[in-house]
């Protein structure tokens, strides 16, 4: 008897010992990235450099983001840029202009459209989703960035109206943050890219603080991103996702 | 028939003052029939190109497609309902898919209507045969306004990127098969034209469409739901518009010259009227009513359009002729105004305008000419032959 409980606990500890060396599962490690930067509410400034071709500009913004589907960004340098804001309700963008005192609707391809020359397009900077919810992930191989070692996962769209089929991404094995985003057409040809500088800790997260974003079929540096300050679950006021508030 | 003669005779025998109106009034002649043949020529040329090429006996439109919307252009595409479908069968008709895409000459972006053709279609005249696709790769089509604006040349390759039916970005190379010379921009400009086929089955939207062109004469026309049928009344509208814009901002021109040439008349006439008052008087000493007299001297008016209708035809036919063979060429660049006028344009000369001209001529100077007798219908002839005016 005594051997067969022996025997069962070896088992028992081997197998243990060999779960614990294999890696999570893609989607375990996907639900712990989405953990660690997902958030009901987040109120965000920014600075964003983008490198064109006749010299590059910083813009600055300050976002308030609540769930998936409601964002509004104020711009607030270079003068030129001031008072512009951007509300996102669900699929739909209006842009109000201090210019022209003008609120304009942004919708359908426009919503594809550059933000501001930058290699980053409304959607993609209003993108917000949870990606465990629209990516199936896999475990591809594992590599060191920012000498940080990392799982590689290869994300695969589980259909809908998701705009990359596919992304690789590279997480931080401790701090599930993505370091590394390769985004893919249908085809498999790569498209954009992110790529995290630096990362710091706020509210017991891990996000990164400087990034560069590049459109890869485009040519020129990219588009650097300074995260200035970021607050997480934020307490943010109804009246800020209304239409009313672009012109305040 | 003594009227007449009379007329003409003093008409004559003014000499320089008569032929200094008529060669002013024969300028005008020309000018309208010219400005007008040419503008009646430019829209001719237009609509013909534009059905020939692009719009062929009329379009069946998916309902949310406008082509002045571009943000309906996503939702715009349906299945191709079967009464069109049996067109299409027949050759009578053939579909295009549209879509807003982005392509990458040289890493710049630019954005772009991706077009789909059937290759094999002769409905319109287009080049769509340089679509077959042969060897795996996409060809392309695209006009030499889109080749000039992209920088691109045949065997180039190009990425394009688009969203397809479910909204996921698609990437694929293709490359420039041939570039067409069209004088259609509607079909050239930020346009990329590929195998329908192809479109269809990358953007996941088999045997749809976003508008399908019925060839030119076809009567039974399918009533379908989802589709509106835009005839070339309608389609052809903006060039109508167009050239009526045209034609009344050319006619500022001639009317400002026609105007000169009827003030002269006027003055004229009132000259003819004030230093021929003793003739007048002469004329009713032997039996002349007033009558007559102001048929005469309105006669004499009238007479310089006549005139100027034989001067004008002396050196406008030729003149007219030789221009209709020749053309006007276009600057370079004008095309690039989104209206198909071609390198040249032809001007027509239609019967109706000539005719039209003549009338419109005779009839303003016979009133120009007339106006200022009307003092001879009060003039006394013991006043006239005193050379007094009553």
């Amino acid at each position: 008897m005594k051997r067969i409980i022996c025997y069962i606990s070896f088992v028992c500890l081997l197998t243990a010992a060999v779960t614990a060396q294999e890696p999570p599962s893609g989607e375990d490690i996907l639900k712990q990235v989405d953990a660690n930067i997902g958030s009901d509410n987040k109120i965000s400034v920014a600075e964003m450099t983008i490198h064109g071709r006749r010299g590059s500009r910083t813009v600055k913004s300050k976002s308030w983001l609540r769930g998936q589907d409601e964002s509004f960004t104020e711009y607030l340098a270079p003068a030129r840029e001031k008072g512009t804001k951007m509300l996102k309700l669900g699929d739909q963008l209006w842009i109000y202009l201090p210019s022209t005192n003008r609120t304009i609707k942004i919708s359908g391809h426009m919503m594809r459209q550059s933000v501001m020359g930058s290699d980053l397009s409304y959607e993609d900077m209003m993108e917000d989703q949870d990606l465990q919810k629209i990516y199936d992930a896999q475990v591809a191989a594992e590599e060191v960035i920012l000498e940080r070692p990392c799982w590689v996962l290869e994300l695969t769209s589980k259909g809908g109206n998701i705009a990359y089929h596919s992304r690789k991404i590279w997480v931080d094995k401790e701090r599930f943050v993505s370091l590394r985003e390769d985004r893919f057409a249908r085809s498999g040809k790569l498209l954009k890219t992110f790529e995290a500088k630096e990362v710091s800790r706020i509210q017991n997260r891990w996000v990164p603080t400087r990034m560069v974003f590049k459109d890869v079929l485009k040519s020129g540096k990219g588009t650097e991103f300074i995260l200035e300050s970021i607050e997480f679950n934020a307490d943010i006021p109804e009246h800020v996702f209304t239409k009313a508030s672009l012109r305040k | 028939m003594i009227i007449p003669k009379l007329a003409l005779r003093n008409l004559l025998g003014a000499g320089l003052r008569t032929w200094l109106n008529v060669v002013v009034l024969s300028l005008s002649f020309v000018l309208i029939i010219w400005l007008q043949g040419l503008y009646i020529g430019m829209g001719d040329q237009i609509k013909e190109a534009q059905i020939d090429v692009d719009y062929g006996g009329g379009q069946y439109w998916h309902e949310s497609y406008d082509p002045y919307d571009p943000l309906t252009l996503e939702d715009a595409h349906g299945a191709v309902p079967d009464p069109i479908q049996n067109k299409i069968d027949k050759g009578e008709a053939t579909p295009i898919l549209i879509a807003q895409a982005t392509i990458y000459p040289e890493g710049r972006l630019q954005v772009i209507l991706l077009k789909g053709i059937d290759p094999a279609q002769t409905v319109v005249n287009f080049p769509s045969q340089f679509l077959v696709q042969e060897n795996g790769e996409i060809p392309a089509l695209i006009g030499t306004r889109m080749a000039k604006s992209a920088g691109l040349k045949i065997g180039d390759k190009v990425i394009v990127r688009w969203r397809d039916a479910q909204g996921t970005f698609d990437a694929r190379d293709v490359y420039i098969a041939q570039i067409m010379k069209t004088i259609v921009p509607a079909v050239d400009q930020s346009q990329i034209w590929i195998p329908l086929e192809t479109m269809r089955e990358l953007m996941g939207m088999q045997n749809e469409a976003s508008l399908v062109v019925m060839a030119k004469d076809i009567e039974e026309l399918p009533v379908v739901s989802g589709w509106n049928f835009k005839s070339l009344k309608f389609l052809l509208a903006d060039v109508e518009y167009l050239i009526k814009t045209k034609k009344t901002g050319g006619s500022i021109i001639y009317m400002f010259l026609l105007l000169l040439a009827m003030l002269a008349i006027f003055n004229t006439q009132v000259l003819s009227i004030f230093r021929r008052k003793k003739e007048m008087g002469s004329m009713m000493a032997m039996g002349f009513t007033r009558g007559k007299i102001i048929q005469l001297f309105t006669l004499e008016g009238a007479f310089h359009s006549v005139l100027a209708g034989i001067v004008a035809a002396i050196y406008g036919i030729p003149f007219l002729v030789w221009f209709a063979k020749k053309g006007w060429a276009m600057p370079e660049g004008y095309d690039d105004f989104g209206i198909a006028l071609g390198e040249k344009l032809f001007p027509i000369y239609t019967a109706g305008l000539v005719f039209g001209t003549v009338m419109l001529i005779l009839i303003v100077t016979t009133i120009v000419s007339f106006l200022p007798t009307r003092k001879i219908a009060k003039l006394k002839p013991t006043d006239a032959l005193r050379g007094r005016l009553s």
